[in-house]
């Protein structure tokens, strides 16, 4: 039941507002995957984001299409928790606390997907941060190719979300997106070459654009 | 059978035989494509078939939505002028302060189209230069962010007036009164404007690239010379004068100056779209149309062509 209606969510609702209300410009779109386990690493700036990169996905990946989101964010009441779980369809994982780590890896839940042949939607840094800008990547991005090293890592570059419906704002403004797919990256040697590597290849794709400096 | 004849009864005539002429004329760029890849089996024509493909596309989707019911019209033509402020806000620089005061010029829109349904031409003719250049300042004015004020007004208001004032003037011709055309009304001077606007672009561009040598504005355009101008400007002449009688009801003297200024006029906005690009740095407005690049890249001609002819023949038909 909640498959078809996140079916029916994506399609009817969803898909309209981005390729119409919004438009994308999309290159190298051959390079997305076809099938799972992979990951798309994205850069974050809105919350639509992940429905930019679950449109773009052919329908029929849908089930195995999953965003990782913030459970304290996602899961915060009730009706939230159904509409990100079962039509959004996210994998919630537990943040650090400030007062000390958790008692498990809080990507456990990624590790189980991607063993399923899901293929997930992850933002590398971690949150939204400021609208069309690009932050650090944290370490999760590099658990996840370090437990799977088969397994292709997308970078993905967007540009135009922040413009949209930045972080705080409740209207949406409609501008073009400009999305950049690059080459598949896949784990090697150690976190830190792999992280700095994918965080290379994300401002590479960036100044493809050449976008002015939005403030 | 009698759904098709049904179907094509509520077209005037004169506009059934026009489109013919349009899907005639892409019938023949079509195998010229085709024939040049056969002739010249090592040159890369993928571009230029593109181009024919999307133009196939564009026509089509044209000719129909602006000739089976005003209705479908003005949304259709609302919906590109609504592209082309979204292309056009895409590509400009736009301060995160402003996010609101933009979606106000958005919302112009949909009144814009109103007024012109509502045939209320003295709105329609005041409601963006006057009342929305006023209230997007307000806005920007209760916001409070003075920092590049002018700046950021100046290109607002530039973009509105190029994308919902001047675009609207193609749906204004659609509902002027039937009366003032008995050749095809409304729908026949729009598919008159339109046809010529692009027909002069394309053929400014193959005269250019068959004889071009003198370049007309090396520094906004460098590709456009003198000979693809006048070139483009005879047949485009020819074919207004041509045209007249079937489309619209200009004498043989007034189409000549409507040939003269939608020729004229299309290059200029033309090389204005272009120099704007140059100032920012972008090659297209966006990339919407395989093989053209973004709507803007399309309809920039229009732009001025739209808004010259429709004063020049509401001044003397209506």
């Amino acid at each position: 039941m909640s498959a078809f209606l996140r079916l029916l969510f994506f399609l009817c609702i969803i898909r309209p507002i981005i390729m119409v209300i919004l438009g994308l410009n999309i290159r190298r779109r051959e390079l997305l995957p076809t099938q799972g386990p992979a990951v798309l690493a994205a850069n974050h700036n809105s919350h639509l984001d992940t429905m930019v990169l679950i449109t773009m996905m052919p329908l029929r990946l849908l089930r195995k299409v999953r965003p990782v989101a913030a459970a304290d964010y996602f899961l915060r009441n009730g009706l939230l928790a159904w509409f990100s779980l079962s039509i959004i369809g996210i994998i919630p994982i537990r943040r650090k606390k400030a007062d000390g780590a958790p008692d498990s890896d809080p990507l456990e839940p990624c590790y189980q997907a991607l063993a399923r042949g899901d293929i997930l939607i992850f933002f590398p840094e971690g949150t939204r941060g400021e609208p069309e800008s690009i932050s650090g990547f944290k370490s999760g991005i590099c658990k996840l190719g370090k437990r799977f090293p088969e397994m292709p890592v997308i970078p993905i570059f967007m540009h135009g979300l922040g413009k949209s419906l930045p972080k705080g704002e409740g209207i949406l403004v409609p501008h073009f997106v400009d999305v950049f797919v690059g080459e598949p990256l896949r784990y090697e040697g150690k976190s830190e070459i792999f992280k700095e590597e994918l965080e290379a290849r994300m401002l590479g794709l960036a100044k493809e654009g050449d976008f002015p400096a939005w403030k | 059978m009698t759904y098709l004849s049904n179907f094509l009864s509520r077209f005037s005539p004169n506009v059934l035989w026009a489109m013919g002429g349009i899907v005639g004329i892409l019938v023949l760029a079509t195998i010229i494509v085709a024939i040049l890849k056969m002739a010249k089996p090592g040159k890369d024509f993928g571009e230029l078939s593109m181009r024919v493909r999307t133009w196939w596309v564009m026509a089509t989707v044209f000719c129909l939505a602006v000739t089976i019911n005003k209705r479908i019209s003005l949304v259709f033509i609302a919906f590109l002028s609504f592209l082309a402020l979204k292309e056009y806000l895409s590509m400009v620089p736009t301060r995160r302060a402003h996010h609101r005061v933009l979606f106000w010029a958005y919302l112009a829109i949909p009144f814009q189209f109103l007024w012109i349904g509502l045939e209320w031409y003295g709105m329609f003719i005041i409601f963006i230069p006057v009342y929305m250049f006023f209230i997007l300042n307000i806005r920007m004015v209760a916001i409070g962010d003075t920092e590049d004020f002018l700046r950021s007004a100046g290109t607002l208001h530039w973009g509105m007036m190029i994308t919902v004032f001047s675009l609207g003037h193609m749906a204004y011709l659609l509902v002027l009164p039937s009366a003032g055309n008995p050749a095809g009304g409304g729908p026949a001077l729009l598919l008159y404007l339109v046809f010529l606007t692009q027909f002069n672009d394309v053929s400014q561009y193959v005269w250019g690239k068959s004889f071009g040598k003198h370049k007309i504005t090396p520094s906004v355009s460098p590709n456009k010379t003198w000979e693809g101008f006048l070139g483009g400007f005879a047949t485009t002449l020819a074919l207004a004068f041509f045209l007249a009688p079937l489309l619209t009801p200009l004498t043989r003297w007034e189409s000549i100056l409507a040939g003269t200024i939608i020729s004229v006029g299309g290059f200029l906005g033309d090389v204005t779209i272009s120099a704007i690009k140059r100032d920012l740095g972008v090659k297209d407005t966006g990339a919407s149309l395989p093989g053209h690049g973004g709507i803007l890249d399309r309809i920039d001609s229009l732009t001025y062509a739209a808004p010259l002819f429709f004063h020049f023949i509401y001044y003397y038909h209506y």
